[in-house]
C-alpha cells in the first residue's frame, strides 16, 4: 500500500523500485555519463579549455616581469596605458590592479601566444569584448594560458570580478591585426598616439 | 492520540484543536520565531533588490556606484545567507518535532542559538549598512571587511551548527520516547539529509572565516586562491543544503496538497543519500577557470564525481511529480494522459508553488547550472550576467518559492489562523514565478553576450575604452528589469499576506466544518486531500510503454530534450570562440 511522504514506514521500505522508475533512472544515469565524458572529450578534440600553465607568483615579481615586458615591446601610448606589440608566439602579459588593465596589448591574427594573467592587488576577472571569454585574475598566482586569435579586430578587457568602488571603469584593450600586416600600420586605423611617451 | 502513528495513507494532518496534530509549545514558538526572522530578512533583501533592479536597469541607473555594491552586499547577505537559513531553522524544528510528533530536545538551548544567529546577523547588517563592509556576499580577500562583519558571520554559522544538533537530539529523543513506529517519514530523512550537509557545510565555513577574522585583525595571511576553494566549499555545499530542504518540501507540499504518494520509498531515499556522498566536492564548478587548479581536479570536482548529485537531482525531478500523478490516479483521477493535471487544484497556492517550483528549478535552474558547471562551457559563463540568472532560477524560483509555498500550510497548522487576504495569496505564486522567470531568463540571455555581473555601469561612460553591447543587451536588461519588478511584487504580496495572517489573522476557530475554513486556508487543510486512499493497491491503468505515471513519463522526456539541446548548444557556442587552453 502507498504511503505519502511524512507517513513513517513500518517495516522494509526498501523494495524493488516501479519500473517507469528504472527506466527513468537508466536514462538519466546514461545521460550523467554522456555529460561526464565530453569534458576529457574536449580536452583531446576540442580547442578552448582552461587549462594553462599555473604557478604562483609573487604580485611584486609579477609586476617587475610586466614591467619589463612593457618595456621590450612597447609601440605606442593610448589612454595614458602603454600600448606593446610582442613578436607572434611570445609570452605576453596582462596585469590587472585597481582599476585598469596593463598595458594595451597588440597581437597577431592566427598566431598562438602564452597569455600570462595575475593581478598585483585584488582579485579580478578577465572577460574578452565581444567574444564572451573568462578567466579568474587572482593575485599571487600565474594564469599562463596559450590563445589564439583567429580573428582581426579591436578588442576589449572587461574586469567581471569585483574589484571595489570603480571596478566599472576597469576596461582594457587587445587589438588584433591581420596576419602579415605591420604593427604601426595596424595602429594608424586605431585611435592610438602613435610614438607614444615612453 | 497521535495523528502521525496510524495516520490515514494519506498522512495529512487534521487542523481541528479536538483531533489537531499536537504541535509542542516550543517548536511552536521556535518555528514561530525563526520565521518571523526570515521574513523580516525577506523584507530586507527585497528592498536591496529592487534598488539593485532600477540601477543595473540603466535607463534608471538609480543608486551611486558606492551604494550599489553596498546595496548588492546587503541583498546577497540577507537573501541568501539570513532568509534562507533562518526558514531552514524553521523547516528542522518542523521536520523533527512536528513530523515525529515529539517535544524538542533542549528548547532552552534551542533559543540560545536563536539569540546568537540574530546577534550574528545584527552585527553584518551593520558593518553593512555603516559601509564598513562594501565587499559582497563572497568577501574575496584581499578586499577587507570590518573584523565584525567576518565575527557575525561565525556567531550566525555557530548558531545555526546549534540548531542542527538540537536537530538530531530530537529525532534521538523521538525514537527513545516511541513517538512513531517503524523509519522516520520520508520527509524527515531529507531533513536528516540537509542537516548532514549543513554540518560539512558549516565546519568548511568555520576554517574559512576564522582564519579570515584573524586576518581582518592582521595575526595571519591569507591566500587569495586558497579562499576562493574553501569559501565555496561553505558557499556552494550550502546550496545543496537549500536543494535538500527545498526537494525535502517538495514531498510534503504534495503530500499536504494533493495525498502524493511516494512512489517508492528506496529511490527517494537514494537519492537523497547521493546529495550528502558526493557534496563536498562542489566548491569546483566555482573555480573552473581559476589558476589554482588542474584539469583533473576540474573534471572529477565539477561533476561530483560523474555527476552523481545531478542525477540525484533527476531522480526527485521524477519521483516527485510521479508522486503527484500516482497519488491523483489512485484517487480515480486516471482521464488520459494528464487528466491528473488538469483536475489538480491550481488554485492551492501551496500546490502551484509545488508545481512552479519543480518545474522553473528543473528547466531554468537545473538545466543551466550543469551547463555552466562544465569545465570548458564556463569559459563562456564565468562571471557574467549567465550565473545570477541561473541562480534566480535554482534558489529563488526554486528553493525560496517552496520555502514560500509551505508557509500558506504553516501559517494555519502552526501559527493556527487563517491566511489573510486568501484571493491575494492564491495568485502570489504566479506572480512570483512568472516574474522570476522572465528576470532569470532574460538575465541569462544577456550574460550570454559576455554582460557581466556585479556591475554598475555596463554604458562605461568612465572607463578608458568604449564597450557597446548589442542592442539586444538593452532589450534583455529592459525585460529583466520588468521581471524582476513583477517577482518583487509577488515577493511583496508574500510578505503582506503572511505578516497580516500572523500579527493581525483571524484565528482557526472551534469550528472546522469545510463551510468554515474554506476560502481562507488552503484546501488541503481541511478537505482531506482528495479523500483517504484505498486500503487495497487498486490496479491503475498502464499507457502502453509510458507505463502507470504517463504524464509524468512524457514531461521528464521534454525536459531531457530540453536538456539536451541547451547543453549542446553550448559547446557549440563555445567553439566559436578564440582557441584558448
Ligand atoms: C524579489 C526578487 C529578486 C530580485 C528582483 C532580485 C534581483 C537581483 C539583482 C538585480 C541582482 C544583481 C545581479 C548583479 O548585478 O550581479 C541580484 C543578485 C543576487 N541575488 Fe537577487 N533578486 C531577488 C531575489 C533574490 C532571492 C530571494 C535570493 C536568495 C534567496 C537572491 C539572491 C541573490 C544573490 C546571492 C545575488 C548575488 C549577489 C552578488 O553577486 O554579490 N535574490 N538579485
Ligand atoms: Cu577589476
Ligand atoms: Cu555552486
Amino acid at each position: 500500500m502507498y504511503t505519502t511522504g511524512i507517513t513513517p514506514q513500518k517495516g522494509v521500505w526498501w523494495k524493488p523500485a516501479h519500473k517507469s522508475e528504472k527506466v527513468w533512472f537508466t536514462i538519466a544515469f546514461a545521460w550523467c555519463m554522456v555529460l561526464f565524458a565530453m569534458m576529457p572529450f574536449w580536452h583531446l578534440r576540442g580547442g578552448q579549455n582552461p587549462s594553462g600553465t599555473r604557478s604562483r607568483v609573487d604580485p611584486a615579481a609579477y609586476r617587475t616581469r610586466v614591467q619589463e615586458f612593457v618595456q621590450q615591446y612597447q609601440v605606442a601610448t593610448d589612454n595614458g596605458i602603454p600600448v606593446v606589440a610582442p613578436p607572434a608566439g611570445s609570452d605576453i602579459y596582462l596585469q590587472g590592479q585597481m582599476w585598469m588593465w596593463l598595458p594595451v596589448l597588440q597581437l597577431e591574427e592566427g598566431s598562438e601566444y602564452t597569455l600570462h594573467l595575475s593581478s598585483v592587488d585584488v582579485n579580478h576577472g578577465f572577460n574578452l569584448y565581444p567574444f564572451n571569454i573568462n578567466f579568474q585574475v587572482v593575485p599571487g598566482y600565474d594564469y599562463a594560458l596559450r590563445v589564439t586569435p583567429t580573428e582581426a579586430g579591436d578588442f576589449r578587457v572587461v574586469c567581471n570580478e569585483f574589484c571595489g568602488v570603480l571596478h566599472h571603469t576597469m576596461v582594457g584593450r587587445i587589438i588584433v591585426r591581420e596576419r602579415g600586416s605591420s604593427a604601426v600600420a595596424a595602429l594608424l586605423g586605431s585611435d592610438v598616439d602613435k610614438g607614444g611617451d615612453r | 492520540m497521535s495523528t502521525t502513528t496510524g495516520a490515514p495513507a494519506s498522512g495529512a494532518f487534521r487542523v481541528c484543536p479536538t483531533t489537531g496534530l499536537k504541535v509542542h509549545r516550543d517548536a511552536d514558538a521556535l518555528i514561530k520565531a525563526n520565521a518571523v526572522v526570515a521574513t523580516v530578512a525577506l523584507l530586507v533583501g527585497g528592498l536591496a533588490a529592487i534598488l539593485v533592479l532600477l540601477t543595473r536597469w540603466q535607463a534608471v541607473h538609480l543608486l551611486d556606484e558606492v551604494w550599489f555594491y553596498r546595496v548588492l552586499t546587503i541583498h546577497g547577505m540577507n537573501m541568501l545567507i539570513f532568509f534562507i537559513l533562518f526558514f531552514e531553522m524553521a523547516v528542522l524544528y518542523f521536520a523533527s518535532a512536528v513530523l515525529l510528533n515529539s517535544r524538542v530536545a533542549a528548547p532552552r538551548v534551542g533559543w540560545v542559538a536563536f539569540a546568537l544567529m540574530v546577534l550574528g546577523a545584527g552585527m553584518v547588517e551593520w558593518t553593512m549598512f555603516a559601509g564598513k563592509a562594501d565587499v559582497l556576499f563572497t568577501s574575496y580577500v584581499p578586499l577587507r571587511a570590518h573584523p565584525l562583519f567576518y565575527l557575525g558571520v561565525i556567531l550566525f554559522a555557530v548558531g545555526a551548527l546549534v540548531v542542527v544538533s538540537i536537530f538530531f537530539a530530537t529525532l534521538v529523543v523521538a525514537k527513545n520516547e516511541r513517538t512513531y513506529e517503524g523509519s522516520v517519514p520520508l520527509v524527515t530523512f531529507g531533513a536528516i539529509t540537509a542537516a548532514i550537509i549543513a554540518v560539512i557545510t558549516l565546519v568548511h565555513g568555520a576554517a574559512i572565516y576564522i582564519p579570515t577574522f584573524l586576518w581582518s585583525l592582521d595575526l595571519m595571511p591569507m591566500d587569495a586562491e586558497v579562499y576562493r576553494m574553501v569559501w565555496w566549499g561553505l558557499g556552494h555545499s550550502s546550496q545543496q543544503i537549500n536543494v535538500a530542504a527545498m526537494v525535502a518540501i517538495w514531498y510534503l507540499l504534495g503530500a499536504l496538497t494533493v495525498g502524493a504518494v511516494v512512489v517508492n520509498e528506496k529511490i527517494s531515499r537514494t537519492a537523497f543519500v547521493l546529495y550528502i556522498l558526493f557534496i563536498s566536492m562542489a566548491s569546483a564548478h566555482h573555480l573552473l577557470v581559476d589558476p589554482g587548479f588542474g584539469p583533473a581536479w576540474k573534471i572529477v570536482n565539477t561533476s561530483y564525481f560523474m555527476y552523481m548529485a545531478v542525477l540525484a537531482s533527476m531522480l526527485h525531478g521524477f519521483t516527485v511529480p510521479a508522486g503527484v500523478e500516482l497519488g491523483m490516479r489512485l484517487r480515480g483521477f486516471t482521464q488520459g494522459v494528464f487528466g491528473w493535471l488538469r483536475r489538480a487544484p491550481w488554485g492551492d497556492p501551496g500546490f502551484s508553488a509545488l508545481v512552479l517550483s519543480v518545474v522553473v528549478f528543473g528547466f531554468v535552474g537545473g538545466i543551466t547550472g550543469v551547463t555552466f558547471g562544465t569545465e570548458q562551457i564556463n569559459i563562456i559563463a564565468h562571471n557574467t550576467l549567465r550565473i545570477p540568472g541561473h541562480f534566480h532560477a535554482t534558489v529563488v524560483s526554486g528553493t525560496a518559492m517552496a520555502f514560500m509555498g509551505i508557509t500558506y500550510y504553516v501559517i494555519p497548522l502552526i501559527f493556527r489562523k487563517r491566511v489573510a487576504f486568501y484571493g491575494m495569496a492564491r495568485w502570489q505564486p504566479y506572480v512570483f514565478a512568472v516574474g522570476m522567470l522572465i528576470f532569470s531568463m532574460a538575465m541569462t540571455f544577456a550574460g550570454t553576450f559576455g554582460v557581466p555581473r556585479r556591475h554598475w555601469d555596463i554604458t562605461f561612460t568612465n572607463a578608458p575604452f568604449d564597450v557597446a553591447y548589442s542592442p539586444a543587451v538593452d532589450l534583455m536588461i529592459g525585460v529583466m528589469a520588468v521581471g524582476g519588478l513583477l517577482a518583487a511584487l509577488g515577493g511583496g504580496m508574500y510578505i503582506l499576506v503572511t505578516v497580516w495572517s500572523v500579527f493581525f489573522g483571524k484565528p482557526l476557530g472551534e469550528d472546522c466544518t469545510d463551510a468554515a475554513l474554506a476560502g481562507s486556508v488552503p484546501p488541503g487543510v481541511y478537505a482531506r486531500p482528495f479523500l483517504e486512499l484505498p486500503e487495497e493497491d487498486v490496479a491503475v491503468e498502464v499507457h502502453g510503454r509510458l507505463g502507470t505515471m504517463p504524464g509524468t513519463m512524457v514531461l521528464v522526456l521534454v525536459f531531457l530534450a530540453a536538456f539536451v539541446l541547451y547543453y549542446f548548444a553550448n559547446w557549440k557556442l563555445l567553439s566559436f570562440v578564440w582557441r584558448v587552453g
